[in-house]
């Protein structure tokens, strides 16, 4: 086999992006720009591990069913976790998007980073909200009655049954969070691939794009 | 190749100044430990919320009469789910929609729901081993749609007297009917109508609780209790938990829209509501390319406060 085969393999190909684009420099820093010193920056890790408790909580739960909790102190005490998991992954991804918002975080080439994030915010809200729907007590009962009207509205109520206990379910414990996992990875790459937005520059360091 | 000149909203200059040491995985570890300290403190001192189902043994049981009313309205096609119209059944001039656009219409009937049929003939079906409602079934299916109109506008006249203490009083020329309300309610008090309805379906598991849901939401009873748990429509309740807990607070400003008119006062409300939030998503997903929207970070100039630090140093 020749070299220039082995170049024009496409797992060659594929190791020499994945290379160039994400060094370990780049994927693992020691150092980050002088400039990445607020308190601000602390929510984008916060959602993060946030969401890294609500996928473990709720991995628990899965372990003995959806009922489990009903019945049992320690399925109670996980479900209480996993509620609170997802209170405080919201409120540190709310102040994250709006810190990135007033910082104008999609400059420079980031915009894709902020299309991602967003809308991780926006398959967050439905991951959470098929959540409340599985919870197979009187909260989930009223949240599917009053939620079929605005989702049928909308037509999605057609493939979309909130009255289906078990197509909610999958959707909240596989379709939602595979989609919001998918996001949530390429958004961090691309805040490795393209770094953390630089501060809004003075008059005199105007440049071209 | 033309270059476009500096857009402050969209170009930077890239950082090429001072770096300082950055420890990612220690960073990424005090914080999981962090927020773990911080659920397991909410956990131990709040706990969650979890009020027991309702069921139709409960609702029938806990007020018969609001039960025999809905069956009514459910056999005479005169409910809220029997007016519904698509995705469960075909109702003329049903179905919201924003200016001439009824998404709801366009995707049809696809969980198709016959409320006569599926919440009180199909259920009754199941205990004909009962004489009166064998014979109340077998002289409703045999009668005209004409005798079945007569019957049941007879019994409605009756309805709030007739049914005061019982759901079997007979009034005139009601034909089977107080039999089948009866017998519904009965069959509810007894469990028995939560398993029929769950398993309408053909197969032997279900998940689906679509039946019984619609006919629970049909009545009073149930949004009775919801309001007392402070989870109406008109309290907010699409984000709030049960108890005192923080529901899903980041539903606020899609709760808020229907207590502000135009919304709160049109027929087409959830229509309208999901369509302006679709809009909002839109503007906050594609910011970036949206001039003015993406302008505004930089004539704001919050940003001198989160980077204080930087301009003082420069």
């Amino acid at each position: 086999m020749t070299d220039l085969q082995i170049e024009r393999q496409w797992t060659t190909r594929l190791r020499k992006r994945v290379e160039g684009t994400f060094p370990p420099e780049k994927m693992l820093p020691d150092t980050q720009p002088s400039y990445v010193a607020s308190w601000i920056y602390v929510f984008g890790v916060l959602t993060l591990a946030a969401l890294v408790m609500v996928i473990a909580t709720g991995c628990l739960l899965a372990i003995m069913g959806p009922t489990w909790w009903h019945v049992s102190g320690v399925g109670h005490f996980i479900n209480s976790t996993h509620l609170w998991s997802v209170e405080v992954f919201f409120f540190a991804m709310v102040i994250h998007l709006w810190g990135k918002y007033f910082m104008a975080a999609w400059r420079g080439g980031r915009s894709m980073t902020w299309v991602t994030g967003a809308v991780t915010f926006l398959t967050s809200i439905g991951a959470a909200f098929t959540g409340y729907l599985s919870q197979t007590n009187f909260d989930g009962q009223w949240i599917a009655t009053q939620a079929k009207d605005g989702i049928n509205a909308t037509g999605a109520g057609s493939v979309f049954n909130v009255l289906n206990l078990g197509q909610m379910l999958m959707w909240h414990i596989i379709l939602l969070p595979l989609v919001a996992l998918g996001l949530t990875v390429g958004h961090v790459l691309l805040v490795r691939k393209r770094g953390v937005v630089p501060p809004f520059a003075d008059v005199s360091e105007k440049v071209s794009a | 190749m033309k270059r476009r000149p500096f857009n402050p909203d969209v170009d930077v200059v890239e950082w090429t100044g001072a770096q300082r040491p950055y420890d990612l995985l220690k960073e990424g570890t005090i914080a999981v430990v962090f927020v773990l300290i911080v659920v397991l403190t909410l956990s131990v001192l709040f706990g969650s919320p979890d009020d027991k189902p309702v069921t139709l043994k409960q609702w029938s049981n806990a007020a018969p009469i609001d039960f025999a009313t809905t069956a009514y309205q459910e056999l005479s096609g005169t409910s809220a789910v029997a007016q519904y119209g698509a995705p469960y059944n075909h109702v003329p001039g049903t179905g919201q929609s924003i200016g001439p656009v009824s998404l709801v219409n366009l995707m049809g009937v696809t969980i198709p729901i016959n409320a006569a049929q599926d919440f009180v003939i199909r259920p009754l079906g199941t205990q004909t081993s009962v004489p009166a409602i064998a014979t109340a079934l077998a002289t409703w299916q045999h009668a005209s749609a004409t005798q079945r109109s007569t019957w049941l506008t007879n019994y409605g006249n009756h309805l709030p007297t007739a049914i005061h203490n019982s759901v079997m009083v007979a009034t005139a020329n009601t034909g089977p009917v107080p039999s089948l309300i009866g017998g519904l309610t009965t069959m509810a008090q007894s469990g028995a109508l939560d398993n029929a309805l769950l398993s309408n379906s053909t197969s032997y598991y279900s998940t689906n609780y679509t039946e019984p849901l619609l006919f629970l939401g049909d009545g009073t009873y149930f949004a009775g209790l919801a309001a007392d748990k402070h989870l109406a429509g008109d309290q907010w309740g699409m984000m709030n938990e049960t108890g005192s807990f923080p529901g899903q607070a980041w539903l606020w400003l899609y709760t808020f829209l229907y207590q502000i008119k135009p919304y709160s006062t049109s027929s087409n409300a959830d229509a309208l509501v999901w369509g302006t939030m679709m809009l909002l998503s839109a503007l906050v997903v594609f910011v970036p390319f949206i001039p003015g929207l993406r302008s505004l970070p930089r004539r704001v100039k919050l940003y001198r406060l989160i980077w204080r630090q930087h301009y003082r140093s420069r």
